[in-house]
């Protein structure tokens, strides 16, 4: 690892101040893993875990989370559990306990790719790491890649649980820099790669994550997330679901669907909500609408079942959320 | 700045690279806690902070500084075994022992989660405030420290049995 120093962020404005010479610490479960594989080299670290790690409910019956709650708590909140259990499926779906203990939510939606090329600096080509390099993961073990919205230039997923469920639910992220706060909405926030993979987010340099501001939703009752893997526990997904929905009359009213583990960011599929709305719910229905929003799919070698996998999984979601028992 | 590990206040390191897990066994001569993969994929290295079980070998031990860190050999009070340690030894919780530590600083900051009703992936109920114990619930839970050599059947009995003891 590279010589680096180590200081703290006392106050939003300090970290604001300290952000242009120096990379954010959160819990440091992604970037100090990069920085012993080389993959980043900062040196200088700011540590903005004395940001707000508040979870407070807004005016508008919302809920606000400072960036620096940890996974742990806000999976167990008792506001998420209750009002947006898919959230609190989401993260803890993710990764193990010790690692949502550390983790923040500003960290969880900087983290960068699981992709295994991206983190071999010694033996492997990548654009993301070193742009203009090229892509050992194109012809090589791209299991994990995605099937939808990736490049020539790179097909790495985003590996975030928490970022599913917080684009479903139409999540948008408080951001404070020089020039004062702004905000974007979740799905606007991670980039898709085209030729520049190293661009992951929208956040400038010297920009630093607030909070995250979920609206109120409607949608608890009938809302969930499901995670497939290659072992039941404690492993990034290779198809994840997060859906919600509401009933009317025996047909579906309102539905918001994100998937993950198919894209280089959390997927809002949009065309598969638009053929659902105002659909009588049927196993049919379910797959026809999964099959429309990955008609442009273009997987690799290694990964054409997540096609099948994502059409499938979000099928058996649906099913359940339209349940009588719900 | 100084860090509090297992009661005594001991100097953070000048080098900030220096992570925690190195500081504890290199710098401290605690080597109860494990290097396994060193990225954060096995547990074998879990120590509390704050009384939160995290992975020393994602901690930098300067973040540390100013909070307190207990360690395997800090988790028992005296010279006696840690009702953990104990099933441990009952259940043949463990093989060779390397994962051992970790395992057991784990369990221990679980059964204060179960215990405060914090929701599992496998809990049915997220909005329940009891948690129902289960073999699913404990291995879903402790699906972060990793065994190699397969003990995980015992670590699960050793578990169970602790935590029905305190639930009683
Ligand atoms: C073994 C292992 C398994 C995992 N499995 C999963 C999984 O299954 N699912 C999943 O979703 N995740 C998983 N993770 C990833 C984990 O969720 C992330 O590492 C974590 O969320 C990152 O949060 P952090 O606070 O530790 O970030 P850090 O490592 O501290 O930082 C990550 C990035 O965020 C930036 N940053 C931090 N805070 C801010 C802020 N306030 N504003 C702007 N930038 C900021 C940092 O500069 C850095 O670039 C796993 C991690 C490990 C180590
Ligand atoms: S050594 Fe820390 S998780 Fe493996
Ligand atoms: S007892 Fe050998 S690794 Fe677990």
């Amino acid at each position: 690892m590279n010589p680096v120093s180590y200081q703290r962020a006392s106050s939003l404005t300090e970290a604001v101040r300290m952000a242009g010479t120096s990379r954010l610490l959160g819990g440091g479960t992604n970037l100090v893993d990069l920085m012993r594989k080389g993959v980043e080299r900062p040196s200088l670290l700011t540590d903005v875990t004395a940001l707000s790690a508040a979870i407070e409910e807004t005016e508008a019956g919302g809920l606000l989370i400072g960036a620096a709650a940890r996974n742990s708590s806000v999976a167990a909140h008792p506001l998420v559990r209750t009002r947006y259990p898919m959230l609190s499926r989401a993260i803890l779906a993710g990764a193990s306990a010790q690692v949502r203990n550390m983790a923040t939510v500003g960290g969880n939606l900087m983290q960068r790719t699981r992709c295994l090329y991206f983190a071999d600096v010694a033996g492997s080509r990548c654009n993301k790491r070193e742009p203009g390099s090229g892509c050992d993961a194109a012809g090589g073990f791209n299991r994990y890649h995605a099937i939808v919205g990736a490049s020539s230039a790179c097909t790495a997923t985003h590996p975030s649980d928490m970022c599913v469920a917080l684009a479903a639910l139409d999540a948008s992220v408080r951001i404070v820099g020089p020039a004062g706060e702004r905000t974007v909405p979740l799905v606007d926030f991670h980039r898709l790669p085209s030729d520049r993979p190293e661009l992951e987010t929208v956040l400038e340099p010297g920009e630093v994550i607030e909070a995250v501001e979920i609206p109120a939703s409607p949608f608890a009752a009938r809302s969930g997330y499901r995670k497939v893997r290659d072992r039941a526990s404690y492993a990034f997904a290779l198809v994840s679901v997060a859906a919600e929905l509401t009933l009317r009359e025996g047909r579906i009213d309102e539905i918001r669907i994100a998937f993950g583990g198919i894209a280089p960011k959390p997927w809002r599929a949009y065309r598969a909500e638009a053929a659902l709305r105002g659909s009588g719910p049927s196993g049919e229905a379910f797959l026809a609408a999964a099959a429309l929003e990955l008609a442009d799919a273009a997987p690799l070698a290694g990964n054409a079942f997540k096609i099948e996998l994502a059409k499938r999984t979000l099928g058996a979601v649906l099913t359940d959320l339209t349940g009588d028992d719900r | 700045m100084a860090i509090r590990v297992n009661g005594t206040e001991v100097a953070s390191p000048d080098d900030a690279r220096v992570s925690l897990l190195d500081h504890l066994r290199e710098g401290l001569h605690l080597t109860g806690t494990k290097v396994g993969c060193n990225q954060g994929a096995c547990g074998a290295c879990t120590v509390l902070l704050d009384g939160q079980r995290v992975l020393s070998c994602l901690t930098l031990a300067v973040q540390a500084d100013g909070r307190e860190v207990t360690t395997i050999e800090g988790l028992a009070e005296g010279d006696g075994l840690h009702p953990l340690q104990g099933a441990f030894i009952e259940h043949d919780g463990f093989q060779c022992g390397y994962c051992t530590p970790g395992q057991i600083c784990a369990a221990s900051a679980m059964l204060r989660e179960l215990a405060e009703g914090v929701p599992s992936y496998v809990t049915a109920d997220l909005a329940q405030e009891r948690i129902l114990l289960s073999r699913e619930e404990i291995r879903e839970r402790m699906s972060g420290n990793l065994c190699r050599c397969g003990a995980h059947n015992g670590i699960v009995d050793a578990i169970f049995q602790v935590a029905t003891e305190k639930a009683a």
